[in-house]
């Protein structure tokens, strides 16, 4: 039963996402507002209730899964791949590696420079760099 | 005797969704295994081994991808609650995501920016269609955005789908290698690089290295969602009239 609520009230903010985001013509998935809206919840009413914990990681821990289907899809596409497959996966697999290595330095110099300062004022020195 | 009926056995599986549903996850509970036994080296994916495996069964059976997807939609549905109930691990995050929220919003627009920015320059400067370029540029986002996306600035959404998959297959894939080679050690920047860079796929890697880059990860790739759909139509228009103005006077 306590999956049951969980995955219920999943649903109920994925619906509420949905409706809001057609009424008010925003370009977000409904999905990512339901999100939003879930996360406001949690933090208003301070702890998150055990269904809807059991729901998420039920869903989360075989994500995956998920994405299956639409892999498959690369099947209806292969004749288009096959025209253009070196600008299809030398971008692909380059812009792939550029963006998660630049996000990745970015995140850890700006966090350092912008946390790291802050703390060091507290007490220690941040590493020296 | 036995021809017409398996035939007609056939027939009824190949219209109803019972197939696709279970052949699907049959291939992950395979792959999942294959996964586990390689002590989960990411080069066996167990994405990369289903769709594998999948598209082997349909083009050896002749089943089209519409037959199939009658099952198959019911766990591509499931996308949708998985990203609301991403509120969760975000919500146990909170602590340490509130102090982090200056380098976690500078990273997210760099990331996005270069995503979309690098794939349609590199397929441009590698003699890619537009098609292809417009297809290519939301790739780093979760699928249902990406696909509106795509639709948005002149893309195929439904390629544009299977360019985000192999985008987080990339990731998760190469992730951990890349941030051992540039030496990023902490889960909380490792875990927003793979969000922005390989959405869902790459949080599904970052939750088996721990739950703190699950989560950083799950956050980044929510964030990524907004921010994509706000800066790549924009960029898009940029980039163009930076190309016409560059054959234009150069």
């Amino acid at each position: 039963m306590n999956f049951l609520n969980g995955i219920t009230l999943l649903l109920v903010y994925q619906l509420v996402g949905e409706v809001t985001v057609r009424l008010l013509d925003v370009p977000i998935p409904g999905p990512v507002l339901g999100m939003v809206m879930l996360f406001v919840t949690l933090l208003i009413r301070g702890q998150a209730p055990e269904s809807v914990d059991q729901a998420s990681s039920a869903l989360l821990s075989h994500l995956s899964l998920l994405f299956v289907p639409a892999g498959v899809g690369m099947m209806v596409h292969f004749d288009r791949i096959a025209e253009e497959w070196v600008p299809i996966t030398l971008a692909l697999l380059l812009s792939t590696i550029i963006t998660m290595v630049a996000t990745a330095l970015i995140m850890q110099v700006t966090s350092r420079w912008l946390v790291g300062a802050r703390q060091g004022n507290q007490g220690k020195e941040p590493g020296g760099d | 005797m036995t021809d017409p009926g398996l035939k007609d056995i056939w027939v009824y599986l190949s219209a109803s969704p019972l197939l696709g549903l279970t052949m699907t996850l049959v291939a992950y509970g395979l792959a999942y295994r294959l996964y586990l036994r390689t002590r989960s080296n990411p080069l066996a994916n167990p994405v990369v081994t289903s769709v594998v495996m999948l598209i082997g069964v349909l083009m050896l059976t002749g089943t089209t991808y519409d037959d199939y997807f009658e099952g198959g939609q019911f766990v591509h549905f499931l996308l949708g609650p998985a990203t609301v109930a991403l509120a969760v691990p975000l919500y146990q995050q909170f602590s340490r995501l509130r102090q982090l929220w200056l380098p976690v919003t500078i990273s997210l627009v760099c990331g996005v920016t270069i995503a979309a920015g690098s794939s349609i320059g590199l397929a441009w400067l590698l003699g890619g269609s537009t098609e292809i370029q417009m297809s290519l540029a939301p790739k780093s986002a979760t699928a249902p955005v990406a696909m509106g996306i795509s639709e948005k600035i002149g893309g195929l959404p439904s390629l544009t789908a299977v360019l985000v998959v192999i985008t987080g297959i990339t990731g998760a894939v190469l992730g951990t290698k890349l941030f051992e080679w540039i030496r990023v050690t902490d889960d909380t920047a490792r875990g927003i690089a793979m969000g922005v860079a390989a959405h869902g796929i790459g949080t599904a890697r970052a939750f088996q290295v721990s739950p703190q880059m699950g989560a950083f990860s799950g956050l980044a790739m929510a964030l990524s969602a907004f921010a994509t759909a706000l800066l790549v139509p924009w960029l898009v228009d940029l980039m163009q009239f930076l190309v016409s103005h560059y054959a234009l006077h150069g």
